[in-house]
């Protein structure tokens, strides 16, 4: 009997996306501002941050749904343990530095070669032009350009010109994301 | 019932648990989404119990582990979050990659969560790695001084373990460390406050903990650094300390007891930090402050106010106290016994002392601290209570008494009759051995003891259920049971077990028999040699072998029978030393027979005097390895000089090595030149042997010598073996020669100027080589004089009764000097007059207690007389020390001689 109410109210959870823990990660290159991003969405105020040594990992309600998400530090060293945390990822976000054109070959390869992973395949990609505050940052367009973002079949993907410093573009983003995760997930 | 029922159901559901399903299980449950922590906390737990028990797995399941654990970072609840700390702090010694956490764990250490912040920071330290310890500097800092003295207590505590990772790193926070030992922090009211059982009333408010933390990181960050570990000592200590816990105090002196060892010039300053903690609320304090002092050299007023601390805590409450402030003083009555006699009263109580570890504390201390005054009775103290005792402890006792016997030999009396008590109690055979070692010793070294220990012994063996101590007795009996007054009195003894033992028994009765038949007493003889025929139908034939074989030497008459009754004592260690050489010799060697008569032959005095040195000598273990008997060393070197000098033919001519010295050092061992000697006499000449070692690295020496110069015309100089080269960091020999002086006299004593002679050229760093070209230039070092004494010419030697040898000798010599040494203590000059005259001190008297003393000293010339010193020394800081000196020797110009070298 219990079993019946239990899963009734899984049904109806699953309806409204309620109760139930989105799992986000953030990722790329190392100084892209993938944990101001975290922060400046929980806490709505830009921290002064230190390279990320592992990972931070931060709940939050957004739009009646409960995010969690895990933002992996980017540096070289840290790289070979994002497929630690692939496991039942709804969306994958990944942050690009604009302004550092010198090594947008570099994410665009990391990009690639994680989204080759099984276990990301039917993760949502939202990727965030950041730093568009910096004087001579790419455009987005540009941005999606050298990521060869068009080749990505089979996938819902999304690019976004944002500032974390600012604030701006990072809700449109989310919208855009939690739209895909309830119409191809919930 | 209960017990054995909760036993069952312990094995059923709490035995270990598989270490494969925990490990899967906790995979799929850190894995799963949500997260539920309870379940977690739950699998951790076991996980941890695993681990806790010794379980490990391999590095790549420990890894997953490890990864999967990260997981549960997504989950707030702080019991969780605890549970993670400590599994991740296990596996971090284990798994791969555990820095992937470093980032959520400085979150929390950042965080005001109280209850995983302590948590958080112990768990950091493990995770750090060179490369990212930087990054933790801010916080660990801030975490130092943190108020909460838990979190500052857990930063200290990590830095520790952070200092073979990255000491660097940690010195930059000694500033925030030396805030931490200062501070004053209260554990805050409110963290326990809601707990239902520690309502905050009934903690304490502070605990001051993390000041012995601070201390102790403070001294590892500064203990290369003299001159800023003493700036922290004046700092904390004194009546403004900032120290309250007592822990912190304790390692406090802890550091400066280990300066004032180091430094011994020191010990005078630093002494009143230490006196300052002989009152002190906390007993802890007190006895950490009286060890230290006790331990350093000080003098006998400073000395005694550690006593006295020690002898108010043996009445404390507190049954640890008394325990370490007895055992404290157990280890100073080892070496000096007189120093505690001030405490005897409150030993004495503790006899009865519930605890039985104190009681036998207290009881071998009283032992060692027996003056002739109290022995008797504190011998009948202990025989009430050697009854309730088990046998290890009743061991204690004898060998406590077997050293008091010895020290005390008029008191051999009381002591008979309580070792025979003992002998009669039951017993195992470790005790029983120890009481029969006991009178052994006693036999051999109190001779007016020796009747009545003989008569005990014979009437313990007529009911003695170990063979081996019947055969030991036995052979005692037949070796000193001659010697008595009234042999036959023993051989009725000897002769019972005989009748009565089994063989092994009846075999050694054989022997120790047929010894009475040696005395030259024709009616003995007669009758041992009836009682040995009887011995020839005996079932055994071990024992009728002995008869027949005692029965033909009895009736022969060779003088070598004697020898049977008294054997030559060979020195084993040289004859030990000499078979190695032998036997690992070629060929050649074994064409010559092994000659024994090289090997040297020990009076029994001599024998004497190196057993009693090791019998009274009840310095602690450690100590004892090392000194392992300073005269058969001595004898052993000598072994070794003579073989190498008898290589030299020059040498080998003067005949056999009479004497050779301690070695002397004629330099400070820092210096460029490290010189020492060894003063050889033989019969007609005095060998000087110098060893120089050349300490520099760019210089070596040409045509070294020394260039000795006696102050006595009686001395001349024959020849000297310069070191041709002395390459740099290398070691020669020089050797000079000189004829002595043939007669005893006070010609023999005299003075050497030393000066080193050499040729210095550099050496070239690549070729190590010094060019040839190069002429070097002719120099000289100034090194110390040498004295040659009288103890060049006596060695140490055992008397037991010195009193009456000294009224023996004949020649006689007396006078009276001021010593100087305002100074020094007497310890020092006594120490100082044993090894200048080289000879052994008697009746304990190297012991000095007091500003008065008699030191008894004896010894054999290497001409074969017996020398006695008696020394009467009286010290007064104003005048020096007085000594009135009585010196007899059998030879003439003896004592004048060991006079003069006093002087």
């Amino acid at each position: 009997m219990g079993q019946i109410v239990s899963s009734f109210t899984g049904i109806f959870s699953k309806l409204w996306g309620i109760d139930r823990e989105i799992r986000i990660l953030i990722l790329g290159l190392d100084g892209a501002g993938k944990t101001t991003i975290l922060y400046r969405l929980q806490m709505g105020e830009v921290v002064k941050t230190k390279p990320t040594i592992g990972f931070n990992v931060e709940t939050l309600k957004y739009k009646n749904l409960t995010l969690n998400i895990w933002d992996l530090g980017g540096q070289t060293s840290i790289r070979p343990y994002w497929r630690c945390y692939y496991a039942n990822t709804a969306a994958v976000i990944f942050v690009v530095d604009s302004t550092d054109k010198d090594r947008i070959e570099t994410a665009a390869k990391e990009l690639h070669l994680m989204l080759r992973e099984e276990e990301l395949l039917d993760s949502a990609l939202l990727v965030f032009a950041n730093k568009q505050d910096q004087p001579g940052a790419m455009t987005a367009a540009e941005v999606s350009q050298a990521l060869s973002l068009t080749d990505l079949k089979d996938r819902s993907w999304s690019i976004v010109a944002s500032s974390a410093i600012k604030g701006e573009g990072l809700s449109e983003g989310l919208d855009w994301l939690m739209d895909v995760i309830k119409e191809e997930q919930l | 019932m209960s017990t054995h029922s909760y036993k069952k159901h312990d094995d059923a559901e709490g035995g270990a648990p598989d270490k494969m399903t925990v490990f899967q299980d906790c995979l799929l449950g850190f894995n799963a989404l949500p997260v539920s922590a309870k379940k977690c906390r739950g699998l951790l737990a076991k996980l941890l119990r695993l681990l806790y028990s010794g379980e490990t797995f391999p590095a790549s399941e420990a890894t997953t582990l490890f990864f999967s654990i990260s997981k549960l970072f997504q989950h707030k609840d702080s019991s969780l979050r605890q549970l993670v700390y400590l599994a991740i702090k296990e596996l971090s010694l284990i798994s791969d990659d555990v820095l992937m956490v470093t980032s959520s764990i400085m979150k929390d250490v950042q965080s005001n969560e109280l209850v995983v912040k302590p948590n958080a920071i112990r768990t950091l330290a493990r995770v750090l790695d060179g490369s990212t310890v930087n990054a933790a500097e801010r916080l660990m800092k801030n975490a130092v001084v943190d108020k909460n003295p838990i979190v500052a207590s857990a930063a200290l505590l990590s830095s520790y373990h952070l200092l073979p990772v990255a000491r660097d790193v940690v010195k930059r926070w000694t500033n925030e460390t030396q805030e931490a030992v200062t501070a004053q922090k209260l554990l805050p009211s409110d963290q326990f406050a809601l707990h239902e059982y520690y309502g905050s009333s009934n903690l304490p408010s502070a605990t001051y903990s993390y000041q012995y933390h601070a201390l102790g990181l403070l001294y590892l960050l500064r203990n290369h650094d003299r001159m800023s570990l003493m700036k922290m000592i004046q700092q904390l200590s004194g009546n403004n300390s900032p120290l309250k816990s007592p822990m912190a105090i304790v390692q406090l002196i802890r550091f400066v007891a280990k300066i004032a060892v180091e430094d011994p010039s020191a010990t005078q300053a630093l002494f009143p930090l230490l006196a300052a903690y002989l009152r002190h609320k906390s007993d802890m304090v007190e006895l950490e402050a009286a060890k230290a002092i006790v331990a350093l050299n000080v003098t006998p007023e400073q000395f005694l106010q550690a006593i006295n601390t020690l002898q108010v805590l043996l009445s404390a409450p507190r049954t640890v106290t008394r325990f370490a402030a007895v055992r404290v003083l157990n280890r100073i009555s080892m070496k000096n016994p007189e120093k505690i006699v001030v405490c005897n009263a409150e030993l004495e109580g503790l006899v009865n002392d519930p605890n039985r570890s104190i009681s036998t504390y207290a009881i071998t201390t009283l032992l060692k601290t027996g003056s002739s005054d109290n022995v008797d009775r504190l011998i009948k103290t202990i025989a009430k209570f050697m009854g309730d005792i088990s046998d290890e402890f009743k061991i204690v006792v004898v060998d406590s008494i077997r050293t008091l016997a010895l020290k005390f030999p008029e008191k051999h009396g009381a002591m008979l009759r309580f070792l025979n008590e003992l002998l009669r109690d039951d017993g195992g055979f470790a005790f029983k051995n120890s009481i029969v070692e006991a009178l052994f010793d006693m036999i051999r070294f109190v001779p007016a003891s020796r009747d009545g220990a003989l008569e005990h012994l014979c009437e313990f063996i007529e009911d003695c259920e170990f063979t081996e101590l019947s055969v030991r007795i036995l052979h005692l009996l037949g070796e000193e049971g001659p010697k008595t007054n009234s042999p036959t009195l023993y051989i009725r003894h000897i002769y019972n077990r005989v009748v009565l033992e089994n063989s092994i028994i009846r075999s050694s009765a054989v022997i120790a028999l047929s010894k009475f038949a040696l005395l030259g007493d024709a009616a003995i003889k007669k009758n041992i040699q009836i009682l040995l025929t009887r011995c020839l139908n005996d079932v055994d034939d071990e024992v009728r072998d002995r008869a027949a074989w005692s029965l033909k030497l009895i009736a022969s008459d060779l003088p070598e029978a004697q020898s049977f009754v008294s054997p030559l004592n060979y020195s084993l260690p040289v004859l030990e030393q000499q078979l190695a050489l032998y036997v690992a010799g070629d060929k050649a060697t074994f064409a010559t027979p092994f000659d024994i008569h090289a090997i040297p032959v020990m009076s029994e005095a001599e024998l004497n005097a190196i057993e009693f040195r090791e019998k009274t000598d009840a310095e602690p273990v450690t100590e004892k390895v090392e000194e392992q008997s300073d005269l058969l060393k001595t004898s052993l070197l000598q072994q070794k000089y003579s073989q190498e000098l008898s290589e030299i033919p020059e040498i080998a001519a003067y005949g056999s090595l009479l004497h050779s010295s301690k070695v002397v050092a004629l330099t400070e061992k820092e210096t460029e030149f490290v010189v020492t000697t060894v003063k050889h006499v033989f019969a007609n000449h005095l060998l000087l042997q110098y060893d120089v070692e050349n300490t520099l690295t760019d210089i070596e020496l040409h045509d070294v010598t020394v260039i000795a110069q006696p102050d006595s015309d009686a001395y001349a100089e024959e020849f000297s073996m310069p070191i041709d080269v002395l390459r740099a960091e290398s070691k020669g020999t020089i050797y000079v020669s000189y004829t002595r002086p043939t007669e005893v006299g006070t010609d023999l004593l005299a003075a050497f100027g030393n000066t080193l002679s050499f040729i210095t050229k550099e050496v070239d760093p690549d070729t190590q080589a010094a060019d040839p070209e190069d002429d070097g230039f002719q120099d000289e070092y100034q090194i110390e004089d040498l004295e040659v004494g009288p103890g060049d010419f006596i060695v140490p030697a055992y008397m037991a009764n010195f009193t009456s040898i000294m009224d023996a000798l004949p020649h006689q010599q007396s006078a009276v000097f001021n010593l100087g040494d305002g100074a020094s203590a007497l310890l020092d000059t006594v120490a100082k007059l044993v090894t200048s005259l080289s000879m052994l001190p008697l009746e304990n008297s190297e012991v000095v207690d007091g500003n008065s003393h008699v030191l008894k000293l004896f010894g054999k010339t290497i001409w074969g007389g017996k020398v006695g010193v008696s020394i009467r020394l009286a010290h007064n800081a104003a005048k020096g020390t007085l000594a009135k000196v009585e010196v007899r020797a059998e030879e003439e110009n003896v004592a004048e001689m060991v006079v003069e070298g006093i002087n």
